[in-house]
C-alpha cells in the first residue's frame, strides 16, 4: 500500500455512475476502485472495451464529476480543486480535440493560452514540444495534412505546453499502424525517463507490458489485480501457453479430448490455450491423446493471459 | 454580482483569446459583408420600395421617410439573427465530443468561463457590426449622428439577449438539423412579424398583441425609438426591462447547460 501523502493519485472507493441521482436505471461504470498513482511512475489500466477505464480517466482529468469515493490529485480534492489539478495536467483524451482551422504550431500556441502562458514562452515551448514530437517539419502545415500518428503526437506536444507533473493518455495508440506505435511508445518512454508521471489507459497489453511499471485490471467496473506486469503474470498464470487451432469441423472433440491435460485451459473463438510449466511436453500429451491441430505454439504467458484467467474473456473481445 | 466579476475573470478572456485568434482567417470578410449589408438595404429599401411607400405618404410613420423608419429596425434584426447564428452552431460544434470547448474544458478553464469568452467574442462581432452599419447609414444621411451611439448600445444589448439563450440551448443541441429548424421557425418569423419592416400598429389587434409579447419587437422598437428621438421613458423602461430579463435567464440557464455537459 502506497502512502497517500506521496501519491499523486489517489483514489479511494472511487464511483462513477452515468444518469440522475437515485435513479434506479443509471449506469455504473466504475463501481469502487482504489489505486494510488506515486511520482515518476507509469501507470497502467488495463481492460476491454467498456471495463470503466474512460470514465476513470475523465474523472482524474477532472471533467467527469465523482459520484462516490474520494479521489485526491496532487494533493488537491478533484471536487473542489479541477481548475488548479487541471492547470498541472497534460491530458491527451481518446477523442482528440485538435482545432482542424489551425495549423500545427498554432494548436500549441492557443491551447497553451488556456494555461495563461505568454506567447513568448510558448513560442519557445512549441518549437521545442514539436521537435520532441518529430512535427518541426510539419509546424506550419494545416493538422489536416496529418497522418493519424503525427495527429496523436501534436496530441501529445499539446498535453506537454503546460510542462505537466501527471500526463494522462487514453488509449494513445488504438487506431496506429505498427511503426507508427513504435514511434509512439519510444517518445512516451523518453517522456517518463524525464521524471513525468504517465497515466494511461490501453487494452493492448503489450502496450501495458512495454509502458507501465505498475498496472491495474479493471473489468466490469471493478480492479481484479493490481501489479507490476512481471509479477501479475508470475501470480494469475503458469510459465507458458500452449496455443492449438483446429480445423473448423474438428474443433470440438479435438477440445474435449484436451480437457484434464492440464489445469487451466481456455477456449477462445479461434484457438485452445493450455497454460502450462512447460509447453513442449503438454504438446507431446496433446499428441498422445490423438489430438491433431492445424497449428501449435509455444509461447511464454503474457498479460492477455493473466486479464484471460481473471476474466475469463479475451481483452480484444 | 458573482457572476459579474466572473465575466471579467482572466480565463473567460483566454476563451475570447481563442475566438478572435481564428477570426483573424475571417475578419475582412466579415467586414465586407458588415458594409455591404446595410448597402444592399439602402439601395433596395431606399430607392427602391421606399419611393413606392414614401408615395403614400403613411401616418404610421409619423413624418419619416421609409428608409428612415425601417434602418434601426434592420439593424436590430440582423443583429439577432447574427447572434443567434454565432451562438448555435459554433456553439454546438464546440461541445461535440472534438470540439473546441472540450479542449478548453481540460485546462483551468471552468465551464462559466468558457461561455463567458465565447459571448464577448459575440459582443465584440455585434460592435463591428452595429458601428459599420450605423456609419454607412450616417453616410446616407438617414441616422442622426448624435443618436448614432446610442443605436449602437441597443443593437449590442439585442446581441446579448437573443446570444444568451440561444448558446444555452445550442448547448444542448446534437444535431444540425436542429439548429436549422430553430431558424426557420422561430428566429425568421421574429425577424418578418417583430415590426422589422413595417409599423406593427397596422397589424390587426391580436396580432399586434402577438408582436408585442415578442423579444425581437422590444429591440427592434427600443432601438427605433432611440433613433428617431421619439423614446418615452415608460417604453425605454419597459424594453430594457424586457431585455435584461432575456439576458439574465439566458445566462442563468447557459452556465447550467455549459456545466452539464462538459461535466458528463
Amino acid at each position: 500500500m502506497t502512502d497517500s501523502s506521496t501519491a499523486l493519485i489517489d483514489a479511494r472507493g472511487l464511483r462513477k455512475v452515468y444518469g440522475k441521482p437515485g435513479d434506479k436505471a443509471g449506469f455504473t461504470a466504475v463501481d469502487g476502485i482504489d489505486f494510488q498513482v506515486r511520482r515518476g511512475e507509469a501507470f497502467g489500466v488495463l481492460g476491454a472495451n467498456g471495463a470503466g477505464k474512460s470514465s476513470t480517466m475523465r474523472m482524474i482529468a477532472c471533467v467527469s464529476p465523482v459520484t462516490a469515493g474520494s479521489l485526491r490529485i496532487l494533493g488537491y480534492d478533484s471536487g473542489t480543486d479541477g481548475a488548479k489539478i487541471r492547470a498541472r495536467l497534460g491530458v491527451v483524451p481518446q477523442d482528440d480535440t485538435i482545432d482542424t482551422e489551425l495549423t500545427v504550431r498554432e494548436n500549441l500556441l492557443i491551447y497553451g493560452r488556456y494555461f495563461g502562458l505568454s506567447w513568448k514562452v510558448l513560442r519557445e515551448r512549441s518549437t521545442r514540444l514539436l521537435e520532441f514530437t518529430r512535427l518541426s517539419e510539419k509546424a506550419d502545415d494545416s493538422v489536416t495534412t496529418l497522418s493519424g500518428g503525427m495527429r496523436r503526437r501534436l496530441t501529445i506536444a499539446r498535453a506537454l505546453i503546460n510542462e505537466p507533473e501527471i500526463v494522462l493518455l487514453d488509449e494513445p495508440t488504438t487506431g496506429l499502424d505498427p511503426q507508427a506505435r513504435h514511434l509512439l511508445w519510444e517518445r512516451l518512454f523518453q517522456l517518463k525517463q524525464d521524471g513525468v508521471t504517465l497515466l494511461l489507459t490501453t487494452h493492448y497489453m503489450d502496450e501495458a507490458e512495454q509502458l507501465c511499471d505498475r498496472l491495474v485490471v479493471m473489468d466490469a467496473g471493478k480492479i481484479v489485480a493490481e501489479g507490476a506486469p512481471a509479477e501479475l503474470i508470475a501470480r494469475y498464470t503458469m510459465r507458458e501457453v500452449l496455443e492449438l487451432r483446429f480445423a473448423p469441423g474438428e474443433r470440438q472433440t479435438m477440445t474435449d479430448k484436451c480437457r484434464g491435460l492440464t489445469e487451466r485451459m481456455e477456449e477462445l473463438p479461434d484457438r485452445l490455450l493450455l497454460s502450462t510449466d512447460n509447453g513442449e511436453e503438454t504438446l507431446s500429451a496433446v499428441h498422445r491423446q490423438g489430438v491433431q491441430p492445424l497449428t501449435a505454439l509455444v509461447r511464454r504467458s503474457s498479460l492477455e493471459d493473466v486479464f484471460l484467467t481473471l476474466t475469463g474473456r479475451s481483452l480484444l473481445d | 454580482m458573482h457572476t459579474l466579476a466572473r465575466a471579467f475573470s482572466a480565463p473567460a478572456f483566454r476563451e475570447l483569446g481563442y475566438w478572435l485568434f481564428r477570426y483573424r482567417r475571417t475578419w475582412r470578410g466579415s467586414i465586407v459583408i458588415s458594409i455591404g449589408n446595410p448597402l444592399l438595404f439602402l439601395t433596395a429599401l431606399g430607392l427602391g420600395l421606399g419611393t413606392l411607400v414614401d408615395r403614400e405618404d403613411s401616418a404610421y410613420l409619423h413624418g419619416h421617410s421609409y428608409l428612415t423608419f425601417i434602418l434601426p429596425g434592420i439593424l436590430i434584426a440582423g443583429v439577432m439573427q447574427t447572434a443567434f447564428l454565432e451562438a448555435s452552431g459554433p456553439v454546438m460544434q464546440s461541445a461535440m465530443s472534438r470540439g473546441s470547448y472540450r479542449a478548453a474544458a481540460s485546462t483551468p478553464l471552468e465551464p462559466a468561463g468558457i461561455l463567458y469568452g465565447h459571448l464577448m467574442y459575440w459582443i465584440l462581432r455585434a460592435t463591428q457590426n452595429a458601428v459599420l452599419f450605423t456609419c454607412v447609414s450616417m453616410l446616407f444621411g438617414t441616422v442622426d449622428p448624435a443618436r448614432a451611439p446610442l443605436l449602437v448600445l441597443v443593437a449590442v444589448l439585442v446581441a446579448i439577449a437573443f446570444a444568451a439563450p440561444a448558446a444555452a440551448w445550442a448547448v444542448t443541441v446534437t444535431r444540425p438539423s436542429q439548429i436549422n429548424a430553430m431558424f426557420r421557425f422561430v428566429v425568421l418569423p421574429l425577424y418578418m412579424f417583430s415590426g422589422t419592416f413595417f409599423p406593427i400598429e397596422q397589424l390587426p389587434v391580436p396580432l399586434q398583441w402577438v408582436a408585442w409579447a415578442t423579444p425581437l419587437w422590444h429591440g427592434v422598437d427600443l432601438g427605433r425609438t432611440v433613433a428617431l428621438g421619439a423614446a418615452t421613458p415608460y417604453g425605454v423602461l419597459v424594453h430594457l426591462g424586457y431585455l435584461s430579463v432575456m439576458v439574465v435567464i439566458g445566462l442563468y440557464v447557459a452556465r447550467r447547460t455549459y456545466r452539464r455537459k462538459l461535466y458528463v
